[in-house]
């Protein structure tokens, strides 16, 4: 009932914000500019309504009107908002996240825009945008995933950040023999456990593959895919993760990583700044690379880009290309990306970073070893149905490891109704 | 006109009252009733007609909707060579659970309402406090109760622990979830059964209360035989109220559990959302089909309580 209520408020706010448009000025523009961004945490906040204020104060005759709903609500909401009378730009999701509404019509066709020469510096992001041979938006911010750990505790028991699964297996081995959990987790909402079947399954199998069994090419009940849950059953059976992860959202789980009793979390970048908040220092928390599993596959990386999107039935489609060209710029990219703003990596190749440990490295990282490839994440690679269901095998398996034959007919049953 | 009558008629002379004035006593009613109706109709009636319509489709809620006739309704139910929805059953029988567990509210209410009955110094705050669960947020009573069983700090396990029984995460273990949730709906639920009851006491008739005592009845037997058929009209509302109050489960499920761990404490009303409204959820089709079952087991409820009621009118008459 509740969310119900919700997003018809959005549809009406969504209705009412895109009441009168003027037509675009041949000599610049003008009119009207409506935005809904789903910017809604403090600091992303403050980047959007910048970016707002200053595209506003670029084009005198253009008035740009910002809407910020809530990021989780706006999961739910876009399929309203972007409905009747549509805004001019929405933030969403990479790959096949905009599946559902690049089907219905509902997101423009901006290949034109990827064609100008300006955008080659986002050619490392194209691939994330594209779907049926075409552009569907453009990304303004990506962060890189990985293993963050505590540096401390790892030199206390002599540690180093491992680089290959022997190296894993046995650090996590001498940690747990000194009652340290190897890593934290919190699957109460499920996609963090995505997040390792992404890691693991792409280090086994490689990228290609992947990517092949995202696109339901693949099936579940492969081969390839059970040695995938034979090695993170490895860590399973060892006892590597906490307790009753499955009680706990990925906020709830941090603590055990700042009490020490866990020694490392696979995460995204973004949860640097919550433990920072919770008392590690720079000295204490640092970064690695997932290790290596099979020699023969190539490094590939979950790096999840945010986007942005024209709508089909934009009204000031001048302004909103006008707008993303602003976004994407090298210039706006360095100023958004910053420590003192998002804190996450640039899109735009000719963008500097900001200096930061952990977005160095990451940047690093995905500029230099991440040869197989850029995933976007479990759920945003997959196709919804299959992403809601799947995660919620892999938070099975990790709870209840041998009902892994059953999870994995489940999960079969469903690709075929989905894909065929 | 070709027959003139040779007597001019009297009431001719007489003002013709208006369409209006004439027929006011038989629609009068009916104006009344105008808006209600049409709200009910709106709001009501045609929502259901489109959600059986949906239901016989598949629709992303977006694009075009496509016929695929009963075929949702096969695959949730397993008819023909489809296998019956796994998600589908788990939901069902926990809405069972929820029917039949959520019903010890009642002599749980009467049980507090009997205790609290009497005149004690300061008998108004204990009601107040017993009563105090109810009037807080559902939000906030799956909050309090996550905390509570909270597998580390939680106070339940701190319990458990002094009396050397090993830590359980209740909400964790899918054979134990649905139960707690089902626990903390209950706090609140009791509380409102027992200010049914409490106003049905009231009501007791003191003299038959007196008659009894001096044929010898107490206890049990004066409960049982003297108080409970006074008290049946507050009875009937606990039930009614508790038996949708346990179809509305949503909002501790959500809280609590979201669902989890695996699915295992959905109920077919949280289902329904999660297929259609919800972050990953596509599929308004099948969700407009669950809805749709879930609607023909509130009606068996609703028929049952119309009936009783009706039954109850009649007798009174």
């Amino acid at each position: 009932m509740h969310s119900i209520l919700k997003t018809s408020l959005a549809a009406l706010v969504a209705a009412g914000i895109t009441a009168s448009s003027a037509a675009a000025d041949a000599h610049g523009l003008s009119g009207e500019l409506n935005i809904i961004s789903d910017m809604s945490n403090p600091a992303p906040r403050a980047v959007m309504e910048g970016l707002a204020a200053d595209f506003d104060a670029l084009h005198p005759n253009l008035e740009v009107n910002l809407t910020i709903v809530d990021r989780e609500a706006w999961k739910t909401q876009i399929r309203n908002a972007l409905g009747a009378n549509p805004p001019d730009v929405v933030n969403w999701y990479a790959a096949n996240r905009m599946r559902p509404y690049v089907d219905a019509g509902l997101f423009a066709d901006i290949s034109d825009l990827w064609a100008e020469p300006e955008f080659e510096a986002l050619a490392s992001t194209k691939g994330a945008m594209t779907l049926d041979g075409a552009q569907w938006g453009v990304p303004y911010t990506y962060y890189q995933w990985g293993v963050y750990y505590r540096k401390d505790i790892f030199d206390q028991y002599g540690l180093s950040e491992p680089t290959n699964w022997e190296e894993e297996l046995a650090n996590c081995q001498t940690l747990l023999d000194n009652g340290v959990k190897c890593y934290t987790i919190g699957t109460k909402f499920l996609w963090t456990a995505g997040g390792w079947f992404d890691y693991i399954n792409s280090r086994t199998n490689g990228y290609d593959f992947h990517m092949a069994l995202a696109r339901g090419e693949v099936e579940w009940t492969d081969d390839r895919v059970r040695q995938t849950f034979a090695n993170w059953r490895q860590l399973i059976d060892m006892g590597a993760f906490i307790d009753d992860h499955q009680t706990y959202s990925w906020q709830e789980a941090l603590p055990f990583m700042v009490n020490g009793e866990a020694a490392a979390y696979l995460m995204g970048n973004f949860a640097v700044a919550a433990m920072r908040d919770g008392g590690l220092t720079d000295d204490q928390l640092d970064f690695y690379q997932f290790p290596m599993i099979n020699p023969d596959v190539d490094y590939a990386e979950d790096a999840p880009t945010d986007t942005f999107h024209i709508a089909s039935g934009a009204q000031n489609m001048d302004a909103a290309k006008e707008f993303l060209r602003y976004v994407t710029s090298a210039e706006v990219q360095t100023a958004i990306n910053g420590g003192d703003a998002l804190g996450q990596l640039p899109v735009n190749a000719n963008a500097s970073i900001d200096a930061d440990k952990f977005l160095e490295q990451g940047f690093d990282m995905l500029s230099n070893n991440a040869g197989g490839g850029i995933m976007q994440f479990f759920d945003r690679d997959f196709d919804a149905e299959m992403a809601s269901v799947g995660m919620e095998g892999l938070q099975e398996f990790m709870v209840f490891p041998d009902n892994l034959d059953d999870i994995l007919m489940r999960l079969e049953e469903t690709r075929q109704r989905i894909y065929n | 006109m070709s027959v003139s009558p040779a007597v001019p008629s009297t009431r001719a002379s007489r003002p013709q009252r208006g369409w209006y004035k004439r027929n006011e006593i038989a629609i009068t009613p009916w104006l009344f009733l105008l808006p209600a109706m049409i709200f009910f109709a709106v709001y009501v009636i045609i929502p259901i007609g489109q959600s059986f319509w949906i239901s016989l489709h598949e629709w992303d809620g977006l694009g075009e909707k496509t016929w695929v006739g009963t075929a949702n309704y096969e695959r949730l139910l397993g008819w023909g060579d489809a296998n019956v929805d796994r998600k589908f059953s788990v939901s069902f029988w926990n809405n069972l659970k929820w029917l039949v567990l959520y019903l010890l509210a009642i002599p749980a209410g009467l049980f507090i309402a009997l205790f609290l009955n009497q005149t004690v110094t300061g008998i108004r705050f204990y009601k107040s406090m017993f009563f105090f669960p109810f009037v807080i947020s559902q939000v906030v009573v799956g909050l309090v109760f996550s905390w509570f069983y909270l597998p580390r700090e939680g106070l339940l396990n701190a319990i458990l622990g002094f009396f050397g029984a090993g830590p359980i995460n209740v909400l964790g273990d899918p054979t134990l979830a649905t139960y707690g949730i089902i626990a903390a709906g209950l706090w609140p639920q009791t509380a409102y059964c027992m200010i049914l009851y409490l106003t049905g006491l009231n009501a007791v008739d003191p003299e038959q209360v007196e008659a009894a005592r001096l044929d010898g009845a107490k206890g049990p037997k004066m409960l049982w035989y003297v108080i409970l058929p006074q008290l049946k009209p507050a009875t009937f509302i606990a039930f009614v109220v508790t038996i949708i109050g346990a179809l509305r489960s949503f909002d501790l499920i959500s809280v609590m559990t979201n669902g989890g761990p695996f699915g295992s404490t959905r109920v077919l009303s949280f289902y329904m959302f999660e297929e259609s409204l919800s972050e990953f959820g596509f599929r308004m089709g099948y969700g407009a089909a669950i809805a749709v079952i879930l609607f023909f087991i509130m009606l068996g409820f609703i028929t049952y309580f119309l009936y009783a009621m009706y039954q109850d009118e009649k007798g009174a008459r």
